[in-house]
């Protein structure tokens, strides 16, 4: 017995192991953590090797997007330029390198993100970044549209998508989404062409300065309304609660009020 | 050049193809041929999963345990999936988007459980992965059959490329929306599969049983 516990090569014990009866509970439990063990690591390593490709791809998705939304809703593309806001001021930081700022990350990092209040968290984030990574088009030294990146939660997924306005930030020059996992054919169609022109034209807040943005229930009615997609009233409802998040006081509100003052 | 073992790759070609004989994994095919791309890729992702997996249940086939063997052959069919998934992600990203869901449920998919369970766990490695490689192109000539023809008579297009001019454009011809409708499938492997038992009638299944052998049972 001694002499067999003795023995450390593993060559033995591989040997012992694969000589026991297929049905003994050890090999079935050494099978089962085996085969657990080497399909973990295979698609881990896989993920792993893949992921800075994959990540590429979508950052190429991305910038295809923000071009394509814009010149949707503006025509000609001029030169789009990246800017990097201090979300709670509302200043643009010179400081932080636009393009490779990962609004993502840094919602993921303790020191570059805040909580998010409850009571101001109607789009489901709990957290966000203290910057935010947004477009601007200047014609002169005016600014003729800004996009703005928003994402919140949707009916089962998140929702992440641009969002364009006008010279005036009160108008809505196009709303396209990027990501989204809804129910295909019905809370997905807000990533439809169709649906988001509805969104064009659209006015963000009334003269108090309230958001009254939102996603009707059925037809729209008023300037601050869109078309509900029936079928979807949970994801109408996440796109409204996302919207009026990152255009309130804790999302780009001061970003907005210093823009409007300095344009009037 | 390959011997004997030559009829596990030719054999699931026509003669026992998973699709149109065994009726196996017809919700992908339906799903994914509106475009023959599609058709190719997917035909692709299902074949070397099941080449794969049916080559390493069967080098490990003596040692699995009957009571777990299952839920071994899927974790092996799984993990595949996912990693023919990711490197889908990584370098046909436009195509992959496109197949959504389908490639995740190539783990549903019967023909790829149905070779592990019924050839690999009984048979050595390199019948096995001929075997696979033999289902996987038969699947592939199904996908790429329909995919043709759907995207053809549905779009005027083959691989994306204009080949008949539609109305649209000024040509003359008409695309049929019913082809890029999944039901379209259906009726075309239904006459698949009339075709091939038509030409190779020992395909045809003869019934278990009649209204009239019922009656004489009866009583």
């Amino acid at each position: 017995m001694g002499r067999v516990m003795a023995n450390l090569n593993p060559a033995y014990w591989w040997q012992r192991l694969l000589a026991l009866p297929n049905d003994s509970r050890t090999k079935t439990l050494a099978v089962a953590m085996l085969v657990a063990l080497s399909a973990a690591v295979l698609v881990s390593t896989a993920s792993v090797l893949l992921r800075p490709i994959q990540e590429e791809n979508r950052e190429r998705e991305r910038q295809a997007q923000i071009t394509a939304l814009v010149s949707a809703a503006i025509g000609d593309v001029g030169p789009l330029q990246a800017r990097v806001v201090d979300l709670s001021t509302g200043n643009f930081e010179p400081d932080i390198d636009a393009v490779t700022f990962d609004q993502r990350e840094a919602a993921r990092d303790q020191t570059r993100s805040v909580a998010i209040p409850t009571e101001n968290d109607f789009a489901g984030l709990g957290r966000r970044a203290k910057h935010a990574r947004i477009f601007i088009q200047e014609v002169g030294s005016k600014i003729d549209l800004i996009v703005l990146p928003v994402h919140g939660l949707g009916y089962q997924s998140l929702l992440s998508g641009y969002l364009a306005l006008r010279g005036d930030f009160n108008t809505v020059a196009a709303l396209s989404f990027y990501d989204q996992g809804e129910t295909p054919g019905l809370g997905s169609r807000i990533t439809e062409a169709n649906w988001q022109t509805n969104w064009r034209d659209r006015k963000i807040a009334d003269e108090s300065g309230a958001i009254r943005i939102t996603v009707a229930r059925g037809k729209a009615e008023g300037p601050f309304e869109v078309d509900g997609i029936s079928g979807a009233t949970r994801t109408g409802q996440g796109v409204s609660n996302m919207l009026r998040y990152w255009l309130g006081k804790h999302g780009f509100g001061p970003l907005l009020d210093r823009l409007r003052k300095e344009s009037s | 050049m390959l011997g004997p073992d030559r009829k596990f790759l030719t054999d699931p070609l026509i003669d026992n193809n998973p699709v149109t004989l065994q009726i196996l994994g017809i919700c992908s095919a339906l799903a994914v041929t509106t475009s023959l791309l599609m058709a190719l890729i997917m035909s692709a992702a299902l074949t070397s999963v099941l080449v794969i997996s049916n080559g390493t249940i069967s080098i490990i086939r003596h040692h699995v345990p009957s009571a777990i063997r299952l839920i071994v052959q899927i974790i092996i069919i799984a993990s595949l999936v996912i990693i023919a998934d990711e490197v889908l992600k990584a370098y046909a990203f436009e195509a992959s988007k496109r197949l959504s869901v389908f490639v995740g449920l190539i783990v549903t998919n019967c023909i790829v459980l149905a070779r592990a369970e019924s050839f690999a766990m009984r048979n050595p490695p390199l019948p096995s992965l001929m075997d696979g490689l033999g289902n996987g192109l038969g699947y592939s000539l199904v996908l790429i059959l329909l995919g043709t023809v759907r995207e053809l008579l549905g779009a005027g297009t083959l691989l994306e490329i204009t080949v008949l001019t539609t109305t649209k454009n000024g040509g003359w011809f008409e695309p049929l929306d019913l082809m890029l409708k999944p039901a379209s499938a259906f009726f075309m492997l239904g006459f698949l599969v009339w075709i091939i038992r038509t030409v190779r009638p020992h395909q045809v299944v003869v019934p278990e049983f009649s209204a009239a052998t019922m009656e004489a049972k009866g009583d």
